[in-house]
Parts: structure tokens; C-alpha cells; sequence
């Protein structure tokens, strides 16, 4: 019955009821969400953390005794000779990547806004590379990439290129996976990029046309301006979502061969679970900085957010 | 640039983009004798049926554990968010803005490391290798973006359509379930579409929470015939195919809310 009064004052329009009351219907309903994200978002990274900071062995990972060890887990990483050449090839897989992903889905975006016949069908289809469950597209990826009899070099073979050992040999891993992941994140930037295209009205090209613009200039000065805020949000979270790409490369190449495509996403499982003695120390270290670098940038993602 | 000429180059363009799709599923059709043929068959002439015999035989328990590891993942995921959707959009509160930014975060945070925290919980706790224990770490894939969904979608429900059945005397609850819960349809099946394909997907908590359970999801069991029997590969495609399923599905049956929930949270209206 007290909802009811409430209701009925807050209809005479007192929004003194309203802050009083509203507050507490407001918390039970959000009261499952808020446990939830304490218990199985904060606890979890809270764990993730005190394990970067103990010295680890089997034994006291299951008894929990493990000593303090402070930052000597953090130190240890930066010291690994896999350090440098993972952080690098996290670089290289995420900037590539996006850098592709973004000029081919833009490109799609914009062949696609002229609508004709079969138009929203196609723009369908090509979401489902990013539909497809990703240990679906790495398997098709790895079998299509095969040296000896993956259709990629029998196609390449017939323009007379030798074979490639992609997955196998040291100079192709990285860009292998490379491959697939753009091949994965087209879908992606174009569904975003096209609904951004939506929103430039139409009478701005109708002008442009009428002052003779030709398309190619259309696009670089009209459209391309036009969609530079949705661009940078694409973009910046393109980057946050390709800085934790994990199962891709772990099940084309493990991060292999000799570490030559190994991320630091893939190196941080690798210390947790890819080895007979888990080093769950430095595994959790190599994590919390991966966390660090996807935080700058989902915050600038956010603060362009809010700016726009 | 005239339209018929923009259809044939679009039907080109997606022919090339889902070509490995294609190349999956003629694989899947190949006999082990021509798997390594030079050249390789373009079209599964001469095909077989081995590869989905041997789908039928192995792999029949992974793919009941992911369905119903999915459909957990859905309904867990659906009684956190949908509530918590209704209070960030029509129950104004002094931490909402708090709550929004914690779960743009949230959803930032790769997979991998919120996976070895819950190993460790898990270990502790007992749960590892088990099914409920996958369904809640799935989850926390889906939650975040369903509280998004159902603030975005709740927001649009007028006023006087909730103000109306208080007045007649509905408790919040009542109003919230009887009246809300109703209206919001599409957001509903936007979430439980993406919760239930996001764990149907999901191979790094399977991998590193399940890797030693009884019950194991499809992505593990692709990935043990990987790892297994390298050379057997129409059935690791055609288990691949049978695994894509429910995306295929998704597709065709909700294609307006996979274009509505890719854009979600992304850009804002």
C-alpha cells in the first residue's frame, strides 16, 4: 500500500516522495547485479591480483600459503626473454588488424549504403565470420593455411608462388593470425561504420553532387568527416577488443613457433596452463598489465564517448 | 556505378568473404583419401558422409553439455540483467552513473585473465570441471552487455505506461513483471540471443575451468580432435559445421537484432 500513496503523491508531482522512496525500490532491483559484479568480476580480478603479488608453487596454489612476494613476479616477466617479443607482437597483431579491418569495413560500408537489389541480404552474410564460434574459424583457418595441402598456397601456386609454411615457419605465424582475426573483425567495423554511414544526411550529398563533387571526393570530403566520431569509437574499441584476442592464435599456432606469434595474451595462458609446472605468478603478472593496456584505452573509449 | 552492376560485385564480394565458411563445409564432405589431393576438390563430388558418422558417435555429449551450458548462461544471465536494466532506467539512483561506467569497463577486461581468477576461486571452491561452474564464468561475458540492452531498451518505455499500473495499485515488482517485463520482448531476445551464442562460443573459460571435466562443451571437443587425430579432418569440419549451428540460425531467424546488438553499446543514438 505504501507504493500506492507514493504513487500518488509522486503523481501530484512532490518529488520530495520520490527521492525518499525511489532509492530503496531502485537498490533491491539492483541489488542482484551489484553482488554479482563484486563476487564474480571484482573477487576474481582481486584473486588474479594477489596471485601476481605471492611466490607460487603447486603445493601452496592449493593450500593458499603462498609468501608475499611483492612486485618480484612483475620484475621477473620484464626480465623474460619472451617479454619484449610478446609485447611487440601485441602491437603488431593489434594495429595491423584494426588498420584492415577498419579501411575494409569502411569500404564495405559505403558500397553498401546505395541500396540495390539483395543489399540487406549480403550486408547479412557477412556477419557470420563474426558469428562463427572462434574455434570453428581457427580450425577452417588453420586447415585452409595448411603448407602442404591448404587451398591457400594451391592457390597461390598456381600465380607461381612456392609454398608457405604459414603456420609452421617463424616469419608467417604472425601474420597467419593476422589474417583470420581480419578476416574475423570485418563484420564488426562494418555494421558499426554502416550505421554511421545512416545517420549523414542525404541532402549533403545531393548538395555536393549538385556543386560537382565526383564520389571519390564525396567520400574524402563529406562522408569521411562526417563519420569521424563514430570512426574513433570504432577504432578505440576495435583496439580494446583485439588486445585480448586469445583463442584465435592459441589454436592456430599456440603462439608458436619458438614464440614467434605469441601475445602477451597467449604468453600469460602459457604461464598459467600450457605448461606441466604452472607458473601462476608471472601468468597473472603478464594479465594484469595485458588489463592495464586495455583500461587507457576502453577509458578513452569511454571519455570519447561521453564527448561526442 | 549502376545497380545490377552493384549486386553481381556484392555477390562477388560476399562469395570471397565466405569462402572459408564454404571451404569448411566442402572439407567436411571430403574422403580422407582426397583430403591431401593435388589439386585440391573445389566441390565435394565423390563426398562422404564419414566425417558427421563420426560427429554422431563422439561428439553427441559435447554438444548436450553446450546446450545446456547455453541455456543456463541465458537464464542467469536474464534474471541478473533485466532487473538491474529497469532500476538504471526508470528508478532514478545516485549510483547509476557509477553502475554504467563499472559495466562499460567490465566488458573491457579479456577473458583469459578473468579466467585464471576463477580458476583459483574455483579450485578452492570445488567447482572446477563442473557444469554450473562454467555457466556462471560464462556469464560474465553476457551480463554487463545485457544491463546495457535493458537500460537502453527500458528507457524508451513511456512513463505513463508504469505511473498507470501504480496507480492501480501494482507493487514495483508486480509493475515490473506484468507490465515491463512484457513490453520488453526485443530486448530479451537481443540478450538471450547473444548470452546463449557467447557461451555456445566460448572456449577460454571451457578450456581453462572445464579442460578436465566429466562434461565438456563442443569448442573442447573440436579442440581435443585437433589436438588428437590430426589428420581425420572432415570430421573436425564437419563437427565444426554442426557447432555453427546455432549462429547460423541466429542469423536467419533474428538478423535485425545481431545488427541491433553489434551496434548496442557502441555508438550512442
Amino acid at each position: 500500500m505504501t507504493t500506492h500513496a507514493e504513487t500518488l503523491v509522486r503523481t501530484r508531482g512532490t518529488t520530495r516522495v520520490r527521492r525518499a522512496r525511489g532509492p530503496w525500490a531502485a537498490w533491491a532491483f539492483l541489488a542482484p547485479v551489484i553482488i554479482y559484479l563484486v563476487a564474480f568480476y571484482a573477487y576474481p580480478l582481486y584473486r588474479n591480483l594477489d596471485l601476481s603479488l605471492r611466490h607460487y608453487t603447486v603445493r601452496s596454489f592449493v593450500q593458499g600459503d603462498a609468501p608475499f612476494s611483492g612486485l618480484d613476479n612483475y620484475r621477473a616477466v620484464f626480465d623474460d626473454a619472451t617479454f619484449l617479443p610478446a609485447l611487440l607482437h601485441t602491437m603488431v597483431f593489434t594495429l595491423v588488424s584494426i588498420a584492415f579491418q577498419f579501411a575494409i569495413g569502411l569500404a564495405l560500408a559505403v558500397f553498401f549504403t546505395a541500396h540495390f537489389k539483395l543489399s540487406a541480404t549480403l550486408r547479412a552474410l557477412f556477419l557470420v565470420p563474426w558469428l562463427l564460434p572462434l574455434i570453428v574459424s581457427a580450425s577452417t583457418w588453420s586447415w585452409m593455411l595448411n603448407s602442404d595441402s591448404g587451398i591457400v598456397n594451391y592457390a597461390l601456386s598456381i600465380v607461381g608462388v612456392e609454398q608457405i609454411n604459414w603456420l609452421t615457419s617463424p616469419d608467417w605465424a604472425l601474420t597467419s593470425v593476422i589474417i583470420a582475426n581480419i578476416w574475423i573483425g570485418i563484420p564488426f567495423n562494418l555494421v558499426i561504420l554502416y550505421s554511421g554511414l545512416q545517420t549523414v544526411p542525404g541532402e549533403i550529398y545531393e548538395a555536393a553532387a549538385l556543386d560537382g563533387a565526383t564520389g571519390w571526393q564525396r567520400f574524402w570530403r563529406v562522408t569521411f568527416p562526417l563519420l569521424r566520431p563514430v570512426s574513433a569509437i570504432t577504432l578505440l574499441l576495435g583496439l580494446v577488443y583485439t588486445l585480448k584476442v586469445f583463442d584465435l592464435i592459441w589454436i592456430m599456432t599456440k603462439g608458436g613457433p619458438t614464440d614467434a606469434s605469441t601475445t602477451l595474451a597467449t604468453w600469460s595462458y602459457r604461464l598459467s596452463f600450457g605448461n606441466l609446472l604452472p607458473e601462476f605468478g608471472p601468468g597473472a603478472a603478464v594479465g594484469n598489465l595485458l588489463i592495464l593496456m586495455a583500461l587507457f584505452f576502453g577509458l578513452f573509449y569511454i571519455w570519447r564517448q561521453r564527448h561526442d | 556505378m549502376t545497380k545490377p552492376l552493384r549486386t553481381g560485385i556484392g555477390v562477388i564480394l560476399t562469395a570471397i568473404m565466405l569462402f572459408p565458411v564454404y571451404w569448411m563445409i566442402n572439407v567436411s564432405f571430403t574422403r580422407d583419401t582426397d583430403m591431401r589431393a593435388d589439386p585440391p576438390h573445389l566441390f565435394p563430388f565423390n563426398g562422404t558422409l564419414e566425417g558427421y558418422r563420426a560427429v554422431l558417435d563422439q561428439q553427441m555429449p559435447y554438444l548436450g553439455t553446450s546446450l545446456i551450458i547455453g541455456l543456463g548462461t541465458v537464464a542467469l544471465t536474464l534474471i541478473i540483467s533485466a532487473p538491474a536494466g529497469y532500476a538504471l532506467a526508470k528508478l532514478r539512483s545516485r549510483g547509476a552513473g557509477v553502475l554504467n561506467f563499472v559495466l562499460l569497463i567490465a566488458q573491457m577486461i579479456p577473458g583469459i585473465i578473468m579466467a585464471m581468477g576463477f580458476y583459483a576461486i574455483y579450485l578452492r571452491a570445488g567447482v572446477l570441471n563442473t557444469v554450473p561452474g562454467l555457466i556462471l564464468a560464462d556469464s560474465t561475458i553476457a551480463v554487463p552487455f545485457g544491463v546495457l540492452i535493458f537500460t537502453a531498451f527500458m528507457s524508451g518505455i513511456p512513463d505513463e505506461l508504469i505511473n498507470a499500473a501504480m496507480i492501480d495499485g501494482a507493487s514495483r515488482w508486480r509493475t515490473f513483471r506484468s507490465v515491463v517485463l512484457p513490453v520488453s520482448r526485443n530486448a530479451i531476445v537481443t540478450v538471450s540471443l547473444f548470452a546463449f551464442l557467447w557461451a555456445w562460443s566460448d572456449f577460454v573459460f571451457a578450456t581453462t575451468l572445464d579442460g578436465g571435466g566429466e562434461y565438456q562443451p563442443i569448442t573442447l571437443g573440436i579442440y581435443h580432435y585437433i589436438g588428437n587425430n590430426n589428420q581425420q579432418w572432415n570430421a573436425i569440419m564437419a563437427t565444426a559445421v554442426i557447432a555453427s549451428i546455432p549462429a547460423t540460425l541466429l542469423l536467419i531467424v533474428a538478423q535485425r537484432y545481431v545488427a541491433a546488438g553489434v551496434t548496442a553499446g557502441a555508438v550512442k543514438d
